[in-house]
């Protein structure tokens, strides 16, 4: 033990770790992220303006798909982003199941619901764009069965969260589970692909073939990051949210219902 | 004490549980019986639901005995650990130092040997039934075989972590579900390829890989499920 | 076949889960504030007079 002490010290020294560490206060992580929300906000915003203007107004129609690969603007960058936020809340699960901070483990949970809600919206944007190009709302198309499934892990994930009392064992848990999703997520996203192609599914090229203009590439990126910061705000209100109402009694919290008055 | 006489006595401790269970099941043999009456039931409802053509029965034949196999999985899931868990049994097991892996290893078997070995050895009446394509017979009992005990596994890591809901079973559901997929996909698609005559051995390997990783993964992480609820 | 309502669908039924998504916490938030100031006022009037 009196080995490790200088070790010990030395980290503590170290404004990194010693940033981390605050980090993992909550009172801390409440007041250090609500610099960063608005500007996430504004950021997400003044993307999104702009990744719209030009999928609707610059890039021009596809001679393949007509107007409706628009749709891929939503579609694209919420289904990267869906499984983003699985990947951020598995990596924050593992983080708190081993070391068990409750900051990290309140960021798990509240990936989650952002995460589901990216794939609604993927669900969503993919099968209305599936009726102009496909001719049906729905298809066994490799993406939309993986990115159903996916969602099934998120609700069982969130149930799961919700269904026990106790906060920090509930969380635990769902970290658990999400964890165990995460080893299987690339295992189902392989058997869903290689079963479509088994069964000759049809699988449509999302950009048109094999030569994509440029101009059709910029708006997808700008939509992509835009998404990004939506994600990165919504993750920080709902886990600062969270941390109020699990701290309800503690002097922290009291402090800033006071403030705030 | 010296690591023969830990391995020995972990050994009959595994044994011992092993034995325990399954006397327990046996004493209550019309429960034992549920799942497999529901599995004759679900199986049962396709022809009348889709109608009694032989050729699209034997086409849909390997997904529905593969989906009731699940779903009877399902069922009998919940009872897993439950009778131990809320008589304190489970806590004392813990009490008692023995690692937690090796109950959740040996109430997965036991799960496996009174719910999974039922299905197979079910399997061929449900093949007639759904008028199986000849000569597939033998690929349908060996992907079960491999097939229902990575269902037992992972079932496991969910019944651990909601075993100390009081309406579990319905959340257990949504929570295995999605990671049998893979299972379904694969076992599915080798009773299908045999049944084109198309090569299906690479289907029954990967069925193997599964089994082998499920269970040197899944014991411990229904270990620390258990760990989760019973803290 | 005209695209545009698909378009526009997916981009509001989109707009209204992401908007949904983003304001259910603020609403969550302002309850709990709300809770939280009631909680302090009960304590303050307990603790001046006994």
């Amino acid at each position: 033990m009196t080995e490790k002490t200088p070790n010990k010290t030395k980290l503590r020294k170290n404004p990194v770790v010693l940033f981390i560490h605050k980090l993992g206060s909550p009172a801390y992580f409440y007041h250090f992220t609500g610099k960063f929300i608005p500007w996430f906000w504004a950021i997400f915003l003044v993307l999104t303006a702009i990744g719209m203007y030009q999928a609707f107004f610059v890039v021009p129609s596809d001679y393949q798909q007509g107007e409706s690969f628009r749709i891929l603007y939503l579609h694209v960058p919420a289904a990267w982003m869906s499984l983003l936020a699985y990947i951020i809340m598995a990596v924050c699960a593992f983080i708190a199941l081993i070391w068990r901070i409750r900051v990290v483990e309140i960021l798990a949970m509240c990936s989650a619901p952002v995460g589901a809600a990216f794939t609604v919206v993927t669900l969503v944007a993919g099968s209305l764009w599936g009726r102009p190009t496909w001719g049906t709302y729905w298809v066994w198309d490799a993406r939309l069965t993986s990115e159903l499934v996916l969602l099934f892990l998120y609700l069982g994930v969130i149930g799961l969260y919700n269904a026990i009392d106790e906060p920090r064992k509930a969380a635990r848990a769902a970290c658990l589970l999400a964890l165990v999703g995460a080893v299987n997520l690339p295992i189902i996203h392989y058997s869903v692909k290689w079963w479509n192609t088994l069964h000759q599914g049809s699988s449509i090229s999302l950009m048109g073939g094999s030569s994509i203009d440029s101009s059709m590439l910029w708006p997808l990126l700008v939509m992509s990051i835009a998404v990004k910061f939506y994600y990165g705000a919504n993750l920080l209100t709902r886990s600062r949210v969270k941390l109020l109402e699990q701290d309800l009694r503690k002097g922290w919290v009291r402090n800033i219902v006071r403030e705030g008055k | 004490m010296t690591a023969g006489v830990a391995t020995g006595s972990l050994r009959s401790a595994f044994v011992a549980l092993v034995r325990r269970d399954l006397l327990l099941a046996f004493r209550r043999r019309t429960e034992l019986l549920f799942p497999v009456i529901f599995l004759l039931v679900v199986v049962s409802l396709f022809p009348l639901g889709i109608g009694p053509s032989m050729e699209l029965l034997a086409r849909i034949s390997p997904g529905v005995i593969w989906i009731a196999a699940l779903l009877s999985t399902v069922i009998s899931l919940d009872g897993l650990f439950r009778s131990d868990f809320e008589d304190g049994t489970l806590e004392q097991f813990v009490i008692s130092g023995h690692p937690l892996t090796l109950i959740a290893l040996a109430k997965i078997l036991t799960h496996w040997l009174v719910a999974g070995l039922p299905i197979v050895l079910l399997s061929p009446l449900l093949a007639v039934w759904m008028n199986l394509p000849d000569g597939t017979m033998g690929v349908m009992v060996i992907t079960l075989v491999l097939g229902t005990p990575i269902l037992s596994l992972i079932g496991a890591i969910g019944v651990g972590l909601t075993i100390s809901l009081k309406r579990g079973g319905q959340l257990l559901s949504l929570l295995v579900f999605p990671l049998y997929v893979p299972i379904l996909i694969i076992a599915t698609a080798a009773v299908m390829a045999a049944a084109d005559s198309l090569p299906y051995t690479q289907f029954l390997g990967l069925l193997v890989a599964g089994l082998i990783t499920s269970l040197t993964l899944a014991p411990f992480a229904a270990a620390a499920a258990l760990k989760i609820s019973l803290s | 076949m005209d695209h545009t309502p698909f378009i526009v669908g997916s981009y509001a039924i989109g707009a209204i889960v992401l908007l949904w998504t983003a304001v259910a916490p603020l609403i969550k938030k302002k309850a709990i504030v709300r809770d939280i100031a009631r909680l302090i006022q009960i304590e303050e009037r307990n603790d001046s007079n006994p």
